[in-house]
């Protein structure tokens, strides 16, 4: 390469450099608004005490509970109940969503009970869960598989059916088989369709989580904020939040850093061509 | 199996015809449509968009089928796709997340063949195409000509009994697409493959053709059948020459009675 063109690449890197610093500083800046809206409201005495904690109550409060460790209990019981019932979801919905976008027969023998189901509210199912299943953990599973499961599989006969027929067109003509052009063409196509589809229902797995420890848990995040509820314990109730908050921002990290490594292959909206 | 007889013939339809649609909503879009094409020529169909030129290469590749008529590979009748009837699109049909290499492994791939024997045979059909060291570059970072050129090597190393090509070079400009029909000119006087060519672009059909079937329009069946024997290699400079030009205007005047025929109504 001439050294022109090393320096003009080097000053796009830089320009990109300082525009990624300069959203990172607004992403930030949104949620100085927010705490600083916050602590006026709060410190300012504008909201009583009982309605909004002080973000030093709810600090401190996190403080505790870190310590003692009764707040890594609650996360670690949420997260798993959260991963169990989502991974279950995803076990199942990817098969049977990839066999839908391919097979008209079995198509219309699943998918008008599963668009059926997908218009059940959960919450209305809980008794139904507790008298088959009781109170054990599975019965948590249960609610977050029921509420992301048939969701997620119609988003996967969606992501499937959107592979470019001329992919699968060329891969025929190469001489691939059925099978081989689900493993070679249609999954590494779709996948990072796929990773999205899964990032967005572990969002609402959490969703289904507070439904799931609303009765008969006795512990999770879900469980806490309840309890709180009936203590007037905003600060712990704020506390909750902000750790479900959190964990859902690492888990949507966790999911774009997949999504990188998984298809770097991708064309993204303003890479250099 | 190839063979050595010049005017064996290799792939043969006959009376095909299809039809879209039932009852009222039917359209016919190929009416007894029958060519043939022998052992190493090169085979141009050209006509008038819409007249069923894809639709017939899509049967032919096995991606579509017909509602009467036959197709016949060395006198058996083809069934579904395969290896045997390779294609190059119009579309780009790369597989984005494989390397030019591993596209070009591709087809061999699924025929279970050793790893390291298809490494070798893709690295030759990438050299033949002239890409060499864009082995490790993904489809994404090439150009629309380089793109083709791959698809083209694709195809190729899985050395097919004939190969179909649906106007592979309609997407490109028009410098770049004298290229590609050099290269392939070049590539069909290396390899000795069987070629269906098909194109809207007169020129592009006198300039590779041995052999020129010109389509009717809608129903599309084949109007003519033109030899094209020009002198020396064909190259940009054949597309000058009095024998070039005598084709091409007996084409132009076929398809321009064909777009007047359309006009008039009848």
């Amino acid at each position: 390469m001439k050294k022109e063109a090393v320096s003009a690449v080097n000053t796009g890197k830089k320009k990109k450099i300082v525009e990624g610093v300069q959203y990172k500083l607004l992403s930030l800046l949104c949620f100085v608004l927010i705490i600083g809206f916050w602590c006026v409201a709060s410190y300012g005495h504008l909201v009583q005490e009982v309605f909004l904690p002080s973000p030093t109550a709810v600090i401190s409060k996190l403080f505790a509970m870190a310590a003692d460790g009764s707040l890594w209990a609650h996360c670690k019981a949420s997260i798993a109940r959260v991963m169990i019932g989502w991974i279950w979801s995803v076990i199942v919905a990817l098969p049977m969503g990839m066999l839908m976008a391919n097979s008209k027969r079995f198509s219309a023998f699943v998918q008008p009970i599963i668009e059926f189901a997908r218009y059940l509210p959960v919450v209305a199912l809980v008794p139904l869960t507790l008298l088959y299943l009781g109170i054990e953990e599975s019965q948590k599973y249960t609610i977050i598989f029921l509420g992301t499961f048939f969701q997620l599989v119609l988003m996967v006969v969606d992501t499937v059916s959107n592979v470019d027929v001329n992919m699968i067109n060329a891969a025929k003509t190469l001489g691939a088989k059925r099978f081989q052009i689900y493993k070679e063409v249609i999954f590494p196509a779709a996948l990072p369709g796929l990773i999205d589809d899964f990032r967005l229902t572990i969002g609402w797995a959490w969703t289904y989580l507070v439904v799931a420890e609303m009765v008969a848990a006795s512990n999770g995040l879900g469980f806490m904020i309840l309890r709180s509820q009936r203590y007037l314990a905003t600060d712990t109730i704020f506390a909750g939040l902000i750790m479900i908050g959190l964990i859902g921002l690492v888990t949507d990290w966790i999911f774009r850093i997949i999504n990188r490594i998984a298809a770097p292959w991708q064309e993204r909206l303003g890479d250099s061509k | 199996m190839a063979s050595d007889n010049k005017n064996e013939i290799r792939l043969q339809v006959r009376s095909l015809g299809k039809v879209f649609g039932e009852g009222d909503l039917a359209v016919t879009a190929l009416k007894d449509v029958n060519l043939e094409i022998r052992e190493s020529e090169f085979v141009m169909i050209v006509g008038p968009s819409g007249c069923g030129k894809t639709t017939l290469i899509n049967i032919i590749g096995g991606l579509e089928t017909q509602t009467s008529g036959e197709v016949l590979l060395d006198g058996r009748p083809i069934s579904g796709a395969g290896a045997d009837r390779g294609m190059v699109f119009q579309g780009y049909s790369l597989f984005p997340w494989l390397t030019v290499q591993k596209n070009v492994e591709f087809g061999l791939k699924m025929k279970n063949i050793p790893s390291s024997e298809r490494a070798a045979a893709a690295r030759r059909y990438i050299s033949l195409v002239g890409l060499d060291g864009f082995e490790n570059a993904l489809p994404k970072m090439l150009s629309g000509g380089m793109k083709q050129r791959v698809a083209i090597a694709r195809t190729l190393a899985n050395e097919p009994e004939i190969l179909l090509m649906d106007e592979p070079f309609g997407a490109l400009d028009a410098q770049t697409r004298v290229v590609m029909q050099e290269l392939l000119a070049k590539i069909r006087t290396e390899t000795n493959t069987t070629i269906l060519f098909i194109t809207h672009d007169i020129d592009e059909a006198v300039l590779l053709g041995d052999r020129v079937y010109v389509m009717s329009r809608r129903p599309g069946s084949v109007r003519d059948v033109l030899d094209v024997n020009l002198p020396g290699v064909r190259s940009h400079n054949s597309l000058v020459l009095p024998e070039f030009l005598e084709i091409k205007k007996k084409i132009m005047d076929m398809l321009w009675q064909e777009s007047n025929d359309a006009a008039m109504g009848r």
